[in-house]
């Protein structure tokens, strides 16, 4: 296990190296300058704040800077927000986004999982077609538009929970159930199909004749099982929840890292759009490992092989 | 001998959208304490309908059970509750199935399952289960038994996992096996090493065994009698030797006739011709009246009875009826007989229920 947990984290860092290489050079080719709305600077300041923040140099020093600094954990200052660093804009903001798509994973999994077992015992009975249409439904519903339903029925018209803003627990609801209905549709609808898939295997045979419950078979024998791969989607589905948070967050006004994401665009704020999407990169990267490292803990064909190389 | 389990008159239906698939039509047998007994037949006859409902493992709905009994220690098993099933289910009759490659739990370790029913069915410590499970692991001849509980079924071979497959059905001392094909699966050496384990286990423990084949030449090494299965009955039934020197049913013939031999090396292999009726629409009369060469009239309107041959051989065909023509078996059936003779020769003599 050990070993193979290495060898993810190897090719982890790997990608990192090429996702931060990539952004790089494709943040030099983005049209525009970060000086080119300021037409009260003349030419000389121009060149002199060029200097100072290094975009003077030929861009394969750039580089070599840039990879320096980002070993140091250094991901440079912004243009925009008063050369404040970077890595302090990033953690400022962080926080409830990180706390929406915490929430929206967790609650949305376990939900999910319910249904899609749920539906699978009950195979054919109506626990499995409500399942089935709440599946369909959270996969087609896109999250913004359940987003605004919410906000009109439950905050304007019931007055349960608060419309907007971000200001304690009860503001995290609504945005996280918006966000979560998709994480338990697919969840839900992966989870039922592997179900049905497993119960109908031998080895469920053999455990029913051993004389184990039906309780006990699905307990110890077929939930394990069928994890195996909805585990696999786990991580696709982080890159959608980062981007739904996009949405999500402006809807619901929540001041999170998104928004200013797209602030930073808007003005070519290089070392921000870099340092969120490196960020953003990473967070994905860690996701498939942590993925990846599941998936050795449940599936010991996985965990040994990966041993023995 | 004793009997230990009786099987009469057993009817198992399938309610499917286009109507009802009587995959079992009628099945009477009994099982003697300590004997093998053989449920051969081509594929679809019901082998597996049948020992599945044994241990009411098939799932309800789509299946059935129509009509009949399955007497087994003063209990009809057809009767009995979910529950009171799975306290017979692996204690008292056990099932090993055909194919080892998918009947053990990937992600759980082979100690694990074995204790599993170890810890179902007797009040024993987990170190306790712990030791038995070592014990019956040595017993179907597992070496580094300690060090094999901690493994998973991707580390074992074919032949190894079915060894497994037996340790878990052999956990409780069961009185009953039913093996459906368990050596199907495997190539020829193994297979010949499972099966003497499971004649060695046997003649330890005493159980009686149940075992589906399609392979004739594992039930003449293998059994003491053979029940031959036609489209959802039994045809025919009787000691080896009865079946093997002395078949009356034509399917029996046929099957006989179609087994590849090892030592002539025939070219061509000889099949019934035809097909099984459809069980959802079984045919008047005798099922195998189409495919019959020596169908007689009264084959396409009548079922025959069960016809008396010997006080263990029984046979449901009409040409054992007193006014029927004498028809003797096929050459190529006559010349299989003789060498089945070696083969049970080979076996040596073994006492038969
Ligand atoms: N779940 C099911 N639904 C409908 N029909 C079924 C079902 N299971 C079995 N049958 C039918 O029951 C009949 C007997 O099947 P069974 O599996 O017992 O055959 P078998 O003798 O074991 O054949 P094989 O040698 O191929 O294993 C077949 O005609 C099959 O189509
Ligand atoms: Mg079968």
């Amino acid at each position: 296990m050990a070993r193979y947990t290495f060898q993810r984290f190897v090719y982890m860092v790997i990608t990192l190296f090429i996702i931060a290489t990539l952004t790089f050079f494709l943040m030099k080719l983005l049209p525009g300058s970060p000086l080119q709305n300021q037409e009260k600077l003349t030419p000389e300041q121009k060149a002199l704040i060029l200097k100072e923040y290094g975009l003077d140099k030929p861009v394969p020093v750039q580089y070599i800077q840039y990879l320096g600094n980002l070993l140091k954990g250094d991901l440079g200052v912004s243009f925009q927000y008063d050369n404040r660093p970077v890595t302090e804009l990033i953690s400022d903001r962080i926080g409830p986004s990180a706390q929406l798509g915490f929430q929206a994973i967790v609650f949305g999994t376990i939900v999910g999982l319910i249904l899609g077992i749920v539906a699978a015992i009950r195979h054919n009975h109506w626990e499995d077609y409500t399942a089935t249409v709440i599946a369909v439904l959270g996969a087609s519903i896109p999250s913004f538009v359940l987003g605004g339903f919410l906000q009109y029925f439950i905050a304007v018209k019931l007055q349960w929970l608060p419309v907007a803003f971000w200001e304690g627990f009860k503001y995290t609801i609504l945005p996280t159930l918006a966000l979560s209905v998709g994480v338990i549709a697919s969840i839900a609808r992966f989870m039922r199909t592997e179900m049905l898939e497993v119960l109908s295997s031998d080895y469920i045979l053999t455990a029913r004749a051993k004389g184990i419950s039906q309780a006990g078979v699905i307990m110890k024998h077929a939930i394990r099982n069928s994890l195996i791969p909805v585990i696999t989607i786990l991580g696709p589905m982080t890159v959608n929840l980062m981007t739904g948070t996009l949405v999500i967050e402006k809807l619901f006004a929540v001041p999170g890292l998104g928004e200013q994401f797209v602030r930073s665009i808007e003005l070519n704020d290089y070392p921000v759009i870099m340092g969120t999407t490196l960020f953003y990169s990473a967070l994905l990267i860690l996701a498939v490992f942590i993925v990846d490292v599941l998936y050795g803990v449940v599936d010991p064909r996985i965990r040994l092989a990966g041993g023995k190389k | 001998m004793e009997k230990i389990l009786q099987v009469n008159d057993l009817h198992i239906s399938f309610d499917i959208h286009a109507g009802e698939v009587q995959a079992v039509r009628g099945v009477t047998f009994d099982l003697y304490k300590g004997e093998t007994l053989a449920i051969v037949g081509e594929s679809g006859s019901g082998k597996s309908v049948t020992s599945k409902a044994l241990m009411r493992l098939l799932p309800t709905p789509p299946s059935r059970i129509k009509q009949g009994e399955i007497l087994f220690e003063g209990k009809d098993l057809t009767k009995l509750s979910e529950k009171e099933m799975q306290s017979i289910r692996g204690a008292k009759i056990s099932m090993i199935f055909q194919d080892p490659m998918t009947s053990l739990n990937p992600t759980m370790t082979i100690g694990k399952q074995i204790m599993e029913a170890i810890l179902k069915h007797q009040k024993l410590s987990k170190d306790e289960a712990r030791k038995r499970a070592i014990e019956l692991l040595q017993l179907v001849g597992i070496k580094n038994a300690e060090l094999r509980m901690k493994q998973y079924p991707h580390q074992f071979s074919g032949g190894m996992r079915q060894r497994v497959v037996i340790a878990i059905a052999l956990a409780c001392n069961p009185k009953i096996l039913i093996a459906d094909e368990p050596t199907t699966a495997l190539d020829v050496t193994i297979q010949a090493q499972i099966l003497e384990l499971m004649k060695d286990i046997q003649k330890k423990l005493g159980m009686s065994i149940i075992f589906i084949t399609h392979d004739l030449g594992v039930v003449a090494n293998m059994a003491d009698r053979v029940a031959v299965m036609y489209a959802g009955k039994i045809v025919e039934i009787g000691t080896v030797d009865e079946i093997f020197y002395n078949p009356k049913h034509p399917y029996t013939w046929g099957l006989l006739a179609s087994m590849p031999s090892l030592d002539h090396k025939d070219t061509e292999l000889y099949s019934i011709p035809g097909s099984p009726p459809d069980l959802l629409n079984p045919p008047k009369g005798d099922a195998f009246a189409p495919r019959n060469p020596y169908a007689l009239k009264i084959d396409y309107e009548l079922e025959p009875p069960m016809f008396q041959v010997s006080d263990t051989h029984y046979a449901a065909t009409w040409l054992l009826h007193e006014m029927a023509p004498k028809v003797e078996p096929p050459a190529i059936v006559r010349e299989r007989m003789e060498r089945f003779a070696d083969i049970v020769a080979r076996k040596g003599g073994k006492p038969r229920g």
